[in-house]
């Protein structure tokens, strides 16, 4: 009796098993169909960067292989491209940094008024880029705006914010500034508070300075939490297109043609797609190369988090 | 800190008042803003003192504008279920194809699975038009374009990576004997999956959607290049509002009103969860 009903129950639990084991490859099948959605796009995109391809000539499209990096190589457009998003790379990230830390110790003692401003400064962060955008837009509105009335009631005659190619820059850094403050600012927070307190109360005790304290016991603890934050915000921050397109669309001139925002305008106005491509090929090593280094840093603390 | 003086304490309230009126000034300008008609906005000097109108808002939601020479329609109100429909559809499927992913790359490492969760979060820092430009061509090859799924897929780029990452931690954190203690009852895979793990794993998958809900709404450039005219969500929508109406300047800011009281109103409800959710699970809060 007891052999016959095991039998059929033999190949049974061996089906089973298989299905157990392929069951983790089958849950992650989805994953892996996005993750083809993407590379797919991708490839493409590295093939077009190497053709001459403009939507207006298509008869003339062929491969002219490294011929539209090469030609970077003498284009002043693509320079100025690499050069303000880099500067506008490093002024915001560097500001950010500078005044979330600032922010950040200024909010450490959990007090119930600090909290209420930590959860205050979220707001900014959570409106979507292009709408912050927009709301400083209206407010350096050269009719109405507030931020403009201010600046010509302190006597400054003819600020043109974002109309003005010496001051667009300025104008879009500040929306940054605006946004994303606060992201640095609460992890920088969280990572503050996380600290273990020994080191300081035996630094209060000794009767350490505090600027000692901050330089070398605060700092150097803080280091991951800072790097993280750091290089999260440097890969967002040169990839930047909401706010520059939504203020001044690159403009005026050639003042905000960052990355993105100039090889957007290659494919759709000037339907330069070879071009196009190969701009975001290229920024897209300088994001590989930064964001092989975030994850590495990442990981670790992720790991120190659990 | 019991020796500070009264001098620094004054400075630290002195910059706490700073920081809270440059980070929230411009979101009270804009809300006073739209509860305000076009003459009151364009008074100089500016001035707090007015007579609030809610017009602005009456004329975004009816979707008609009326001014002095003509009727205008205005389709906002169809970019903000847009953006509802969107954000939903986005997070909803990434929560179906992200949570059970999680948890076999949570409890079944292979070079395979770890490869795919690093490949979606690299990629979650790649420019995103990278993608996006041959999407446009290949969404018209595919008949992909001008649908709610095209969209929706392309938004997986954004929830999908933030899920996996961030549920996988939650699920790491679970105790296995727990679950083993639970198949050594007779339940199946799939039956501990949904009766122990999920539930474990309940509001760390909850704060994973809400964030994901959030980005996907804030999302502007996807829609941007993938979305045509009667899909476009609010952040497209209001970009292309101002540029079509110009001097309405009291419902461009009830629009923007309306556009960003959903993901605050979210943030706060989840600010709990924000700091874990922002670093990618990273950071505890």
């Amino acid at each position: 009796m007891t052999s016959q009903t095991d039998l059929p129950g033999v190949p049974r639990r061996r089906r089973l098993k298989v299905g157990r084991r392929a069951l983790p490859y089958l849950l992650s099948l989805p994953a892996l169909l996005v993750c083809i959605g993407i590379l797919v796009p991708f490839f493409t995109a590295a093939v077009y960067s190497l053709q001459r391809y403009r939507l207006s000539q298509p008869w003339a499209r062929k491969f002219n292989w490294g011929e539209n990096y090469l030609n970077f190589l003498s284009d002043p457009d693509f320079w100025n491209t690499l050069k303000i998003s880099l500067i506008y790379a490093g002024t915001t990230v560097t500001l950010e940094l500078v005044l979330g830390l600032g922010i950040a110790l200024l909010l450490q003692r959990r007090t119930r008024f600090n909290n209420f401003v930590s959860i205050m400064l979220l707001m900014p962060l959570m409106t979507a880029p292009v709408l912050a955008a927009l709301m400083w837009k209206l407010m350096t509105n050269s009719g109405f705006g507030i931020l403009s009335y201010l600046v010509s009631s302190a006597g400054i005659q003819d600020f043109r914010w974002a109309s003005s190619p010496d001051t667009a820059l300025l104008t879009v850094v500040l929306v940054d500034i605006w946004v994303y403050t606060p992201f640095i600012m609460i992890l920088l927070l969280a990572g503050l508070r996380s600290l273990p307190s020994q080191p300081f109360e035996a630094a209060a005790l000794d009767g350490v300075p505090r600027t000692f304290v901050f330089w070398k016991i605060t700092l150097p603890m803080l280091m991951p939490y800072i790097l993280t934050a750091t290089l999260f915000r440097l890969l967002d921050s040169i990839q930047q297109f909401d706010i520059i397109y939504a203020m001044t669309q690159g403009g005026p001139g050639d003042a905000l043609t960052v990355f993105q925002v100039e090889a957007y305008l290659n494919f759709f106005q000037s339907t330069n797609i070879g071009r196009s491509a190969a701009l975001m090929m290229i920024l897209w090593a300088i994001t590989f190369v930064l964001s092989n280094i975030f994850i590495k840093n990442w990981l670790r603390l992720r790991e120190r988090a659990r | 800190m019991q020796n500070t003086g009264w001098f620094e304490n004054c400075l630290r309230a002195v910059a706490k008042i700073i920081v809270i009126v440059f980070f929230m000034f411009p979101i009270v300008w804009i809300v006073l803003m739209s509860f305000q008609t076009n003459e009151t906005i364009l008074r100089i000097p500016p001035s707090f003192v007015f007579e609030p109108t809610i017009d602005n808002y009456r004329a975004l939601i009816t979707g008609k504008l009326e001014t002095n020479a003509a009727t205008l329609d205005i389709a906002f109100m169809r970019n903000l279920g847009n953006s509802v429909l969107l954000s939903v559809g986005a997070v909803v499927l990434a929560l179906i194809l992200g949570v059970p992913a999680a948890y076999s790359f949570a409890r079944h490492k292979t070079r395979f699975s770890e490869d795919i969760a690093f490949t979606l979060l690299s990629f979650r820092f790649a420019p995103p038009l990278l993608v996006l430009l041959p999407l446009t061509i290949y969404f018209q090859k595919l008949g992909l374009s001008d649908t709610y799924f095209g969209l929706i897929w392309v938004y997986q780029l954004i929830c999908l990576p933030l899920i996996l990452w961030i549920v996988r931690g939650y699920f790491e954190d679970i105790s296995e004997d727990v679950e083993y203690a639970y198949r050594i009852g007779g339940h199946s895979w799939f039956a501990t999956f949904r009766k122990i793990a999920v539930p474990l794993a309940g509001p760390g998958i909850a704060a994973a959607g809400l964030l994901a809900f959030i980005f996907a709404w804030n999302n502007f450039i996807f829609a941007l290049v993938l979305a045509s005219a009667d899909k476009q969500p609010v952040t497209v929508g209001a970009l292309a509002f101002v540029t079509a109406s110009g001097i309405q300047y009291g419902q461009i800011a009830a629009a923007i009103v309306l556009s960003i009281t959903p993901t605050l109103l979210l943030a706060l409800y989840a600010q709990k969860y924000l700091v874990e959710g922002l670093s990618l699970g990273a950071v505890k809060g």
